[in-house]
C-alpha cells in the first residue's frame, strides 16, 4: 500500500508541467496568471510588511498573481519547512514559493540543492541591475549563481539620538570608551538575531588586524583571529543596557528603546530606516545615522524560490517585479522603506531615472558619499562560529 | 426507568467514540512523532536506528539545566500564587458586594487570550512602561527610564506575574462553578457559628471539598504555566529561556538534525510536568495534614491575621484585574498614539495613522480568526451535545476515565506533542490547508466546550422530557424542541468559550498550518518581536475584542430571543 502510494505520487510528480523557464517570459506570465504565491519573509517590521502588501497589489493588477505574505519571526523557519518537506519526500507543491533570504540560510539551501534555478539572470529586469557596481552576485562571499535575485541593498548604519548624543562614537574602541562612561546606554539585538550577529561581525572587522582574512572560511586560526573581539566584549558587556543581562530580541525593537530614551544608539542594516521611523513617529525628530570611521558592512537582500515551490511561475513574476524600476523606486522612497536600489542608474529608462533623482534622501539618511564603500561580508563560517561562541559565553546568564 | 425509555436514541451513540478519537488520536500521533525522533528514529537522512545521541546533544546545550529549573519555578510559583489569591478572595469575600463586583471585573478576563494579556502587561510594567510614565517625573524624578531589568528578567518573575494574572480569574470561575455543589454556604455558616475567622474557617471546612472538585483544572493550569510559549515569548527570560522556548527554537531551526534533541527536550518537558504534578500532590498531602492539625487545634484564627489574609486576597485579585485591563487600555491608547515619549503619561498627539495602516489587514485576519473559531467550536458543540445526549440515554454520568481523557489535552504540555504531530502530518502530506488546523484546535476546544455545557445540560429538569414524550415527541423532537431551545443561553456560552479558546491558540495554529494561516494571535506575537508598539496595540485590541465578541453575543441573543421569557435567559 505504502509503495503504491509512493509510486502514485512519483507518477503524478512526473506528469506535472515542466518547470517554468524565465527565458520564455510570456509563458511564465501565462502560467503565473491566477497563481497564489506564498512569500515567506520576516514579518517583524511594519514598514516592510506594508511594502510587501503593495507589491501584492501591483503584481495582482499587472499579472493576476496573488501574493500572500507569510510573516516569519526568523527566516530559518522557512528554510526548516523546506528541509522538512524534502525529508518527507514532498518534492512538489511545497508550502513556500518565495523566501526573502541571504547569508547562511542561502548557502545552506544552495548546498542542500533546495533551490529552484538558476533563474535570476534570465529575468527581464536583470538588464537594469548594477552587476558591476553592487555586490548582487555574491552573498556573504558565496556566489549566487542565479539561484537568488537581489531586491535591495543594505549597509550597516548606527542610529542615534542627536539631542542626547551629539558626538556618537565611531569605532569599536570609541564605543567601548563611551559605554564605560555611559553605562546602560547601548545594546544590540541578541544573537542569533541576524542584526545582533551582524553587530558582532562589524566589531570583528573593526578589531581584527587584517580584515581580508575574514574572506576565507574560518579555520584553525579562528581562536586567534577572534580573540580581540572577545576581549572587547569582555570589557563592554557589563556596560551594556541592563548590564548585558537582557537584550532586545530584534533590530526594530531597538527603535522603541531609543524612542523611550532607554538607549542612545542602535545598529541598523538599512540606511533609510531612521528617516522612515521618524515619519512613523517611532523615533524622535532628532534621530540621525552615522557610519563607523573605517566603514561598515554591506550586502544585498535576495529572494529565492524553493525547489518544490507550488507556484514557481508566480514567484518568478514577483522576483522580477521586485527588481523593476517601479518597485525599486518605491522601496528607496524614505517615506516607504528607504532601501537602497540594486539598479544601475545608467541602465534604467530616463523617466525612471528622473523619479530616483527626485527622491529626497530624508532627514536622517546619509548620502552615498557619506555611507562610503560598503565593506564585504565575512565568509558565513565566521558568523556561524561567532554565533555559537557568543551563545556559550553570553547567551546564558550566571 | 422512564428516563431510559426516553433515551435520545442510537443515532448519537457514535458521538462519544468520535469525541474520544478526536481527542486521543492527535495526542497519540503527536507523542509517537516525539518519541521516535528522540531515540534516533525518523531522521532526515533516513539513517534510522536506536540511539541516545539526541539526549547527549540536548544536555550539551548551554543553559538547558537552568531552562528546566526556570520552567519548573515559573509554572509552579505562578499556579500556587494564582490559587492562593483565588482561595483567599473566596474565603474572605464570598457573599459580599465587593465579591460580586470583583466577579464582574474578573469574568471577562477569561476571554482575554494569554498573548493579549501578556503584551498588555509588558508595556505596563516595563521601565519605560505606562506605570513608570504615570509616576514620572513627578514621584520618581526619572526623565529617562531607569536601567532596571523587569521584562525578561533571568529569574522569570515577570513571567510568573503574567501567568498569575491570567490564571487567577480562570481558577476563580472554576471554583465558583463548583461551590454550589459542595454546599459551601452551609459549611461556612457552621464555621461562623463556631466562631472561626472567615479565612481560617473557609480553609478548614470549604477548601478541602472545593479542592477535590477543581483538582483537574489546577493541574491543567500548572501544566500550561510550565510549558507555554505565548506568554514566555513576551515576558519570559531569554538567557536562557524556559525549556519550551528551547524546544520551539530547535523545532524551527533550519538545521533539521536539531529536531531530534527538540523531541528529546519535549519528552523532558513531559516528565517535568509529571514531576511537578507529583510534587504538587505531595503538597496536597502536606496541606491536608496541616488542615487536620488545624481542625484539631481548635484555634479560631480571628482578628488581625484574618484581616490581613482577607486583604491579601483582595489585593491580589484586584491587581490581576487591573493589570489585564490596564494593559489592554494602554494598548488601545498606543493604537491611537501619535508621538509618545517617556515620561509623558499620555501621547502628545493622537492619530488614526496606525488604524489606517493596519486596520484593513486586521479586519481581514479577524474574519479568518472568527471563521476558524466558529467552525471549530461548532463541531465541538455538536459532538459535546451528542455525548451529553448519549450520557442522558445511558442514564449515568461520565466516569473518572472519561474526565481524565477530557483533561488530557489540557494537562499534557502542547509543546510535547504538537511538534510531533506536525512532523507526522508533513510525512503523510496532510500539513496543508485549514483542515489540520481545525483538527488540532479541536483537541483543545472540545474539553472546554464540554466543561462549559455539561453542568447546565445535566441540570435540566428531566420532567420536561417526560412531558414532551407524553405529548408524542420523539428523541429528535425532544432535542430540537425542548432541550436546545431551553438551553440556548448555556449553549451559546459554551460556543463562546470554545471560540475564545480557538482564538487564543498560538502553537496549535503555527505548527498545524506550517505558518501559512495567520490568526490574530500569531500576528500579534510575530509583531511583538518588531517592537512597534502602535502596531502591537492595534493587533492586541483586535485580538481581545475578537475573543470577547462571542461572549457578548452569547449574552445578547438569549435576551433578544427570550425577551418575554425571563426563565430561559439564564442570566
Amino acid at each position: 500500500m505504502k509503495h503504491l502510494f509512493a509510486a502514485l505520487c512519483a507518477a503524478l510528480a512526473g506528469t506535472a508541467w515542466a518547470e517554468p523557464d524565465p527565458a520564455n517570459w510570456q509563458d511564465v506570465l501565462d502560467e503565473a496568471n491566477g497563481q497564489t504565491v506564498y512569500w515567506n519573509a520576516w514579518g517583524g517590521s511594519t514598514t516592510i510588511n506594508d511594502f510587501i502588501e503593495w507589491v501584492g497589489t501591483r503584481v495582482e493588477e499587472e499579472h493576476g498573481v496573488k501574493l500572500e505574505h507569510v510573516k516569519l519571526t526568523d527566516t530559518a523557519d522557512a528554510v526548516s519547512r523546506v528541509i522538512a518537506e524534502k525529508s518527507a519526500g514532498q518534492d512538489a507543491d511545497g508550502a513556500i514559493d518565495l523566501i526573502w533570504i541571504n547569508g547562511a540560510n542561502f548557502s545552506a539551501m544552495k548546498e542542500a540543492d533546495l533551490l529552484f534555478g538558476p533563474f535570476a539572470e534570465a529575468l527581464p529586469n536583470w538588464q537594469f541591475v548594477d552587476v558591476d557596481g553592487k555586490t548582487v552576485t555574491t552573498d556573504f562571499t558565496v556566489p549566487t549563481e542565479g539561484f537568488e535575485s537581489p531586491w535591495a541593498m543594505a549597509q550597516v548604519v548606527f542610529i542615534y539620538d542627536s539631542e542626547v548624543l551629539p558626538e556618537p562614537p565611531k569605532s569599536a574602541e570609541a564605543i567601548r570608551d563611551w559605554a564605560a562612561m555611559n553605562p546602560g546606554r547601548f545594546t544590540f539585538p541578541q544573537p542569533p538575531d541576524f542584526l545582533g550577529t551582524t553587530f558582532l561581525k562589524q566589531m570583528l572587522i573593526e578589531l581584527v588586524e587584517d580584515p581580508t582574512i575574514l574572506q576565507q572560511p574560518a579555520g584553525d586560526d579562528y581562536a586567534q583571529v577572534t580573540a580581540p573581539l572577545w576581549d572587547w566584549l569582555q570589557d563592554v558587556t557589563p556596560d551594556l543596557w541592563r548590564a548585558g543581562r537582557a537584550y532586545p530580541q530584534t533590530g526594530p525593537s531597538q527603535l522603541q528603546l531609543i524612542n523611550d530614551g532607554e538607549v542612545d544608539m542602535a545598529i541598523s542594516f538599512s540606511p533609510g530606516e531612521a528617516t522612515t521611523a521618524i515619519a512613523n513617529q517611532q523615533l524622535p525628530e532628532s534621530a540621525r545615522t552615522f557610519v563607523l570611521e573605517d566603514g561598515t558592512l554591506g550586502n544585498a537582500s535576495f529572494v529565492a524560490i524553493p525547489y518544490n515551490a507550488s507556484a514557481k511561475a508566480g514567484a518568478l513574476v514577483v522576483a522580477d517585479f521586485l527588481m523593476s524600476p517601479e518597485a525599486q523606486l518605491r522601496a528607496q522612497d524614505p517615506e516607504v522603506l528607504g532601501f537602497s536600489t540594486v539598479l544601475d542608474m545608467a541602465a534604467i529608462p530616463a523617466d525612471d531615472r528622473a523619479g530616483f533623482d527626485a527622491l529626497e534622501l530624508g532627514v536622517a539618511t546619509l548620502s552615498p558619499a557619506e555611507l562610503g564603500q560598503a565593506l564585504p561580508e565575512p565568509h558565513p563560517s565566521w558568523m556561524t562560529r561567532i554565533e555559537a561562541d557568543w551563545a556559550e559565553r553570553y547567551g546564558v546568564g550566571n | 426507568m422512564l428516563a431510559t425509555d426516553l433515551s435520545p436514541g442510537k443515532q448519537w451513540g457514535l458521538a462519544p467514540t468520535l469525541t474520544i478519537a478526536l481527542l486521543l488520536g492527535p495526542i497519540a500521533a503527536g507523542l509517537l512523532g516525539t518519541i521516535l525522533p528522540a531515540f534516533g528514529g525518523m531522521r532526515p537522512d533516513g539513517q534510522n536506528g536506536f540511539s541516545f545521541d539526541p539526549w547527549t546533544r540536548l544536555w550539551a546545550e548551554p543553559g538547558v539545566g537552568q531552562a528546566l529549573w526556570l520552567s519548573f519555578k515559573t509554572g509552579f510559583l505562578s499556579t500556587l500564587g494564582a490559587l492562593i489569591g483565588c482561595f483567599l478572595l473566596i474565603a474572605g469575600w464570598q457573599g459580599t458586594r465587593v465579591f460580586s463586583r470583583l466577579e464582574a471585573l474578573l469574568s471577562p478576563l477569561l476571554s482575554v487570550p494569554h498573548a493579549a494579556a501578556a503584551l498588555g502587561l509588558a508595556f505596563l510594567i516595563a521601565p519605560s512602561g505606562w506605570i513608570a510614565r504615570l509616576i514620572s517625573p513627578g514621584l520618581t524624578g526619572w526623565t529617562r527610564p531607569p536601567d532596571v531589568l523587569i521584562l525578561q528578567d533571568p529569574g522569570g518573575w515577570s513571567l510568573i506575574a503574567g501567568l498569575m494574572i491570567k490564571e487567577l480569574p480562570f481558577l476563580l470561575l472554576m471554583s465558583l462553578a463548583a461551590l454550589p455543589q459542595i454546599k459551601s454556604a452551609e459549611r461556612m455558616r457552621v464555621t461562623q457559628v463556631l466562631g472561626y475567622g472567615r479565612v481560617r474557617g473557609w480553609f478548614l471546612a470549604v477548601m478541602p471539598a472545593l479542592y477535590t472538585q477543581i483538582r483537574l483544572p489546577i493541574y491543567a493550569v500548572l501544566a500550561y504555566a510550565m510549558s507555554n510559549v505565548d506568554v514566555a515569548m513576551v515576558l519570559g527570560p531569554s538567557r536562557p529561556p524556559t525549556l519550551s522556548m528551547f524546544i520551539l527554537r530547535w523545532m524551527t531551526d533550519p538545521d533539521l538534525t536539531l529536531r531530534a534533541p527538540a523531541a528529546a527536550a519535549a519528552l523532558v518537558q513531559l516528565g517535568l510536568v509529571a514531576a511537578a504534578i507529583m510534587v504538587w500532590r505531595g503538597g496536597e498531602k502536606a496541606v491536608a495534614a496541616l488542615i487536620n492539625r488545624g481542625v484539631e487545634s481548635g484555634t479560631r484564627g480571628m482578628g488581625l491575621r484574618d484581616t490581613a489574609l482577607t486583604t491579601i486576597g483582595l489585593v491580589l485579585s484586584l491587581t490581576a484585574g487591573i493589570a489585564v485591563f490596564g494593559g489592554l487600555i494602554s494598548q488601545l491608547i498606543w493604537s491611537f498614539a501619535g508621538r509618545w515619549r517617556f515620561p509623558d503619561a499620555l501621547p502628545s498627539s493622537f492619530s488614526l495613522m496606525s488604524w489606517e495602516r493596519h486596520g484593513p489587514d486586521a479586519v481581514e485576519v479577524t474574519l479568518i480568526t472568527l471563521a476558524l473559531a466558529f467552525v471549530t467550536a461548532l463541531i465541538a458543540l455538536v459532538l459535546v451535545i451528542g455525548c451529553l445526549n448519549t450520557e442522558l440515554g445511558a442514564g449515568r454520568k461520565m466516569n473518572r476515565t472519561g474526565m481524565v481523557i477530557l483533561y488530557l489535552p489540557l494537562i499534557l504540555p502542547q509543546i510535547a506533542f504538537l511538534p510531533g504531530l506536525q512532523i507526522l502530518m508533513i510525512q503523510i502530506g496532510a500539513a496543508q490547508g485549514i483542515f489540520p488546523v481545525v483538527l488540532t484546535h479541536l483537541v483543545f476546544v472540545l474539553p472546554y466546550v464540554f466543561l462549559a455545557l455539561a453542568g447546565p445540560y445535566r441540570a435540566l429538569d428531566r420532567r420536561y422530557a417526560t412531558i414532551g414524550a407524553a405529548m408524542g415527541l420523539g428523541a429528535v423532537g425532544m432535542l430540537w424542541r425542548i432541550r436546545l431551545p431551553m438551553l440556548l443561553a448555556p449553549i451559546l456560552t459554551a460556543l463562546a468559550v470554545g471560540m475564545a479558546v480557538s482564538v487564543g491558540q498560538y502553537l496549535a495554529t503555527l505548527l498545524a498550518s506550517g505558518g501559512r494561516l495567520n490568526t490574530l494571535t500569531t500576528e500579534a506575537l510575530a509583531l511583538f518581536s518588531g517592537g512597534d508598539r502602535r502596531a502591537i496595540g492595534v493587533w492586541t485590541i483586535a485580538l481581545a475584542f475578537t475573543a470577547w465578541l462571542p461572549f457578548l453575543l452569547a449574552l445578547m441573543i438569549p435576551r433578544i430571543v427570550y425577551r418575554n421569557k425571563s426563565g430561559l435567559r439564564h442570566d
